[in-house]
């Protein structure tokens, strides 16, 4: 059993590289969400029009990316689509586009599901005065809408930022693959995981706390 | 003129026909009021003069334009045509100000200044200047209902339809809102109706039509209907409800 001192000087060692790697993460959640947001609110309309073809679109994104496991769609977009098609991806950005794919593919369905939670008559209320269906969705629906969906977002960005861990296997420097190319080294596993378990959960409870204050702003009803 | 004219219009549910061949006017300045028993297919007739619904077969004709022609612009046909809902469907996440004015600060341009001004205009006309800043979860059915009312008056309609509007509402609260719809009509608007509310139709309406399984079975005015009705579905009718 190493001692408290030891411990806090091999943790301090790595840390450098760790902070470094924690960026890494941050910076790939933070560009797929938003990404991903942008995918699933396009997505989650469609899956609520008049339009068969849009519905489909949406239906058939959704299956195929909830019904693949996300290590193998990682490693289909970095290592299996430039050896078709002449493309070459950075891990940065295969890993981006990876979890930009897949949390879409949930955003879709909370989209959908918060949209259709809003009583039909908004949407009768807004178009009898005259507005478009784009406007009405866009003044009356979602603002309503949005704010019973936080909790199923923050679920959701919870979800993927320790899905980016996933991306380690393509050899992408985020937390844990910096955690891994510590220990490899100095064999200290037990620290160097302990160091990056804490570095995510400091990730993640930061997250937690800002939707709890974002709901009681809200007043989420 | 005829504001709103009805051809031969049918609207099916799937395999139900709710609608069987209406043919209708409503008479500039004409007070409508279309009553019948529940599922006589009323409350359908009123939204697909607005194209809630979406008819299944026939022609209606807003102030002349064709309402179900695919061309015509029915976001612009629609500011002309109030409408008040049985279930009030103010917007929860906006002030009653908010509500009202967001028609006509998005669609009509007006500036926050004017729109504010048309809202406490209308807040005055139905009783409520006082409560501007609230939101419609503190009002009560009546408040409510008179919030909706002025809502749909300041996109400055031609024609107002009212959708069973004190339906939804505790008996104490049905007086109000009957208070200002006849202020309304005797401002000189055009309105159609749908109510069970059968003394206001006799005190209020021009012209009532009674619908029942998706026919109108007879027309006329107050007097006639309700007093002396020819037909022995609108007999029947009246001697449960009257």
């Amino acid at each position: 059993m190493p001692s408290i001192m030891e411990t806090i000087n091999i943790i301090l060692d790595g840390l450098p590289t760790l902070l470094k790697g924690m960026g890494v993460t941050i910076e790939v959640t933070v560009i797929s969400l938003i990404l991903a947001m942008v995918i699933g609110l396009v997505l989650g309309v469609f899956s609520i029009t008049k339009s068969k073809v849009l519905r489909m679109i949406s239906t058939v994104f959704v299956d195929i990316i909830r019904g693949t496991p996300l290590l193998v769609q990682i490693l289909f977009i970095y290592f299996g689509l430039p050896s078709v098609i002449d493309i070459s991806l950075t891990a940065f950005s295969a890993g981006v586009i990876a979890i930009t794919v897949n949390a879409a593919a949930y955003l879709v369905e909370i989209f959908r599901a918060g949209i259709n939670s809003i009583d039909k008559g908004q949407m009768e209320a807004g178009r009898s005065l005259g507005f478009s269906y784009g406007q009405t969705m866009r003044l009356i629906i979602l603002p309503q809408a949005i704010r019973r969906m936080i909790p199923a977002f923050v679920n959701q960005f919870i979800v993927s930022i320790k899905d980016t861990s996933l991306l380690s296997a393509i050899g992408l420097a985020e937390l844990t693959l910096s955690g891994q190319s510590i220990y490899a080294a100095n064999f200290h596993a037990f620290e160097i995981l302990f160091a990056v378990g804490v570095l995510y959960f400091v990730i993640i409870y930061s997250l937690t706390l800002l939707s709890r204050w974002l709901e009681r702003r809200l007043d989420v009803a | 003129m005829k504001m709103i004219e009805v051809n031969h219009l049918k609207k099916s549910f799937g395999k139900l026909e709710v609608l069987k061949d209406i043919n209708m006017n409503v008479n500039e300045q004409e007070v409508v009021c279309v009553i019948g028993p529940s599922g006589s297919g009323k409350s359908t007739l009123l939204r697909c003069m607005n194209l809630l619904e979406e008819p299944t077969a026939g022609d209606i004709f807003i102030e002349g334009d064709k309402l179900t022609d695919s061309k015509t612009n029915i976001n612009e046909l629609r500011q002309r045509l109030g409408m008040v809902f049985q279930q009030f469907n103010l917007f929860p996440h906006m002030t009653v100000m908010e509500n009202i004015t967001l028609g006509p600060k998005r669609l009509k341009g007006k500036s926050q200044s004017e729109a504010k001004k048309i809202g406490t205009q209308l807040l005055e006309k139905v009783g409520l200047v006082d409560k501007g800043d609230v939101y419609p979860d503190k009002l009560s059915g009546g408040q409510k209902q008179r919030v909706a009312m002025a809502r749909a008056l300041a996109m400055e309609p031609h024609i107002m339809l009212f959708d069973e509007p004190t339906s939804a509402l505790d008996p104490e609260m049905v007086g109000e809102v009957l208070q200002v719809m006849q202020n309304l009509a005797e401002e000189g608007m055009t309105m159609t109706i749908v109510t069970h509310e059968m003394g206001f139709a006799k005190e209020v309406a021009d012209r009532v039509i009674f619908m029942d399984e998706g026919f109108i079975v007879e027309q006329g005015t107050p007097a006639e209907l309700f007093d002396n009705p020819q037909n022995e579905r609108t007999q029947a009718f009246l001697s449960k409800v009257l």
